[in-house]
């Protein structure tokens, strides 16, 4: 059995070496979606172009503007005149946040009365809307507060006292909320889960189409002495995929790695077992490499999204969160961020480690059983 | 088609296999003998493909049972496999890989020993006239070159029954010769090998021929003793224009087929002595003057379309 499991090794490995095309098609594009991903994947939301219009034209209104600009977060575009100009400068995208002062603004500030201050914000993308809607609220509390101690300046050693909680904010394993930190090591599992799935289904389906797989079958070699020839060099492409952006995120990133390499190897290769289990599966279910292609956008995009790589499980209908415990991906993301960030271990990480080693096992199966069907 | 018992290398009984409501193969049974080279001849559809795929064990039939030199296929198709060699119709090579590695990969496959697999690849290379092209990638070979190629990784485990689908479709008459050289050289050590094929001189090198139509045996015997069986005697109409002869002909008293064979026509007819004049005198009256009639032997052609009687093809 040896020796048929080494020729199909060798067959694979020689098949790739005559591809002048493998190296750089496997390494190339990995790097570029590393780069992409760790230079624009961010929530952060910085420079948003902002509208003015200010119609109280007093100390404190043009105070107030200075606050929004002296963050960074948000930068002026345009001095409007009018509201028709704020309007137009929010429909025509020019501007994302409009801000508008009324007349009687100062006035209203100096007696001690609400000072009404409006702010609109394009919704259209909802997320960036939101974040700053956040920074707006801070920004006029932290106006508000210094224009309450301007107005009743209190004795020293009284500040605030009594007037608010004080919130002590101290973001574990990720001090300076940087959100790289969150993203490279998701980038690891989702770039390993698309060339691993689709790398298989294809060298599969490829060997269908040219009729080399009819011909392995009429050998005495056994189903599974196939598979694991076929699905061999893909779990070491896919190691070797997690060890190439790893170290690209700890070298060029900076992403901290404090967990071990031995619980991450340990997951990595229990999610390699699942991704092989699909590329196999989607392989089945194909007749053709463009099927097999086909199959593979469709199915790793739900798997993507439905993985926390990006949105939050916890907010998705209850329907879909069922789905997530399915998705290898989901748990593997929580290996990789508690060993890059958290640096825990096997103690720790037990269930998501446990939960790929079944999703693995069980699809590795269904693959080969569909597998024998398929060769009639 | 009764055999004494060990004589028989392939045996078919009762086969069935249906795909959905299609039924490709409706009760077949085979009795090749060993060192046979037996041929299955049929159109398209016949089921030709799918009775070499269930020989071959890779197909499982829905019903029926084959014993392949003594081992139930369908039982235990594992047992059999060392026996046999399937060959479809487009064998599969590793394109990038060179001559001599897919040798090597298929060799393996089988378990063949090395020093076996080294004497037994020269000399299949040698019959195929491909030594010189050992280094050469799978993928820059000629049609059939691939072809011979397929043979070799097919040949190399030296198996006891060859069964091959339509081997040389699309291989040039050179290939096709070395290619018939091997199989003859096979037969000599006992292979039995059992071909399907459309080209009709081919069928005529078989040792005995199946015709089939709609996934059943029509008639199955020796090529000379096929051509007896032919109902009728055959003519050739030689003339300037056979198109013309074909249709002055159609219809005639007494005639069977027709043939439309480039500068001829062939013409089945119930008694040649008695029809021969009679054509001659219709196409006379057609304005067909120059008509040669001679009464010839049926080639294997002839005789597959007046068996199967499904008219004339051309």
């Amino acid at each position: 059995m040896f020796e048929r499991l080494y020729v199909m090794l060798v067959k694979e490995f020689l098949e790739l070496r005559r591809d002048r095309w493998a190296m750089f098609r496997l390494i190339v594009p990995l790097l570029i979606q590393v780069l992409v991903f760790g230079y624009a994947a961010t929530f952060t939301v910085n420079h948003v172009s902002t509208v003015v219009l200010d119609l109280d034209h007093s100390q404190a209104s043009r105070s107030l503007v200075s606050h929004f600009v002296a963050t960074g977060r948000f930068d002026i575009v345009d001095i409007a005149q009018t509201q028709l100009q704020v309007t137009h400068a929010i429909d025509t995208g020019r501007a994302v946040v409009a801000i508008v002062i009324h007349a009687g603004f100062a006035e209203k500030l100096g007696n001690g009365r609400t000072a009404p201050l409006q702010v609109s914000v394009d919704g259209t993308n909802s997320n960036t809307a939101l974040i700053a809607l956040g920074y707006v609220s801070l920004i006029v509390a932290q106006f508000q507060a210094e224009a309450m101690a301007n107005a009743w300046p209190l004795p020293a050693g009284a500040a605030a006292a009594g007037a608010a909680v004080p919130l002590q904010e101290r973001p574990w394993f990720n001090e300076g909320l940087d959100d790289r930190w969150f993203f490279i090591p998701g980038v690891i599992g989702t770039l390993t889960l698309i060339q691993v799935v689709s790398l298989t289904a294809l060298a599969v389906v490829r060997e269908r189409e040219v009729g080399t797989l009819e011909q392995i079958m009429v050998s005495p070699i056994r189903p599974f002495e196939f598979i694991l020839g076929k699905t061999l060099p893909f779990f070491l492409i896919g190691l070797a995929d997690v060890a190439l952006v790893t170290i690209f995120g700890v070298l060029w990133f900076r992403v901290p790695f404090v967990g071990s390499p031995l619980v991450m190897l340990l997951g990595s290769s229990l999610f390699l077992v699942a991704a092989l289990g699909l590329g196999l599966l989607l392989s089945t279910l194909a007749r053709t490499q463009q099927q097999a292609f086909a199959l593979n956008f469709f199915l790793v995009n739900p798997f993507f999204i439905l993985s926390g790589f990006a949105f939050p499980i916890a907010a998705m209908p209850q329907v879909l969160q069922w789905f997530t415990l399915i998705n290898p991906l989901r748990y593997y993301l929580v290996v990789l961020r508690a060993v890059f960030l958290k640096g825990v271990g096997v103690d720790v990480l037990w269930p998501p480690l446990t939960a790929m080693g079944v999703l693995g096992v069980g699809l590795l199966t269904l693959s080969v059983l569909r597998f024998r069907k398929s060769l009639d | 088609m009764t055999d004494p018992a060990g004589e028989v290398a392939v045996l078919a009984r009762g086969l069935v296999r249906r795909f959905g409501p299609v039924s490709a193969v409706r009760g077949i049974d085979l009795a090749v003998r060993r060192g046979e080279i037996f041929g299955l001849v049929g159109p398209d559809g016949a089921g030709k493909t799918t009775i070499m795929r269930m020989l071959a064990g890779v197909l499982r039939p829905d019903a029926g049972e084959i014993h392949l030199e003594g081992v139930d296929v369908v039982a235990d198709p594992e047992r059999a496999k060392p026996l046999l060699s399937y060959m479809p119709q487009r064998f599969g090579l590793y394109e990038d890989l060179t001559v001599a590695e897919n040798i090597f990969f298929y060799a393996t496959l089988f378990a063949v020993p090395a020093r076996v697999r080294r004497d037994r690849s020269q000399e299949l290379l040698a019959a195929a006239g491909m030594l010189p092209f050992r280094r050469r990638l799978a993928g820059q070979l000629s049609g059939g070159m691939k072809q011979k190629l397929g043979l070799v990784c097919a040949l190399i485990h030296t198996p006891r029954v060859l069964l091959l689908d339509e081997p040389t479709t699309g291989v040039d008459p050179v290939s096709r010769r070395d290619f018939w050289g091997i199989l003859y050289g096979l037969r000599e050590h006992g292979v039995t090998i059992l071909l399907s094929t459309a080209y009709m001189d081919e069928a005529e090198r078989c040792s005995r021929l199946a015709l089939l139509h709609a996934g059943a045996i029509r008639h199955c015997d020796t090529p000379a003793r096929l051509k007896q069986a032919m109902p009728g005697a055959l003519l050739a109409v030689v003339t300037r224009d056979a198109r013309r002869a074909h249709a002055a002909v159609e219809g005639a008293a007494g005639v069977l087929g027709l043939l439309l064979m480039g500068d001829r026509v062939n013409v089945r007819v119930d008694d040649a002595e008695r029809r021969a004049p009679e054509l001659r005198a219709r196409l006379a009256g057609q304005g067909i003057a120059d008509a040669d009639i001679t009464p010839i032997e049926p080639g294997i052609e002839d005789v597959f379309v007046a068996l199967l009687g499904s008219g004339s093809p051309a």
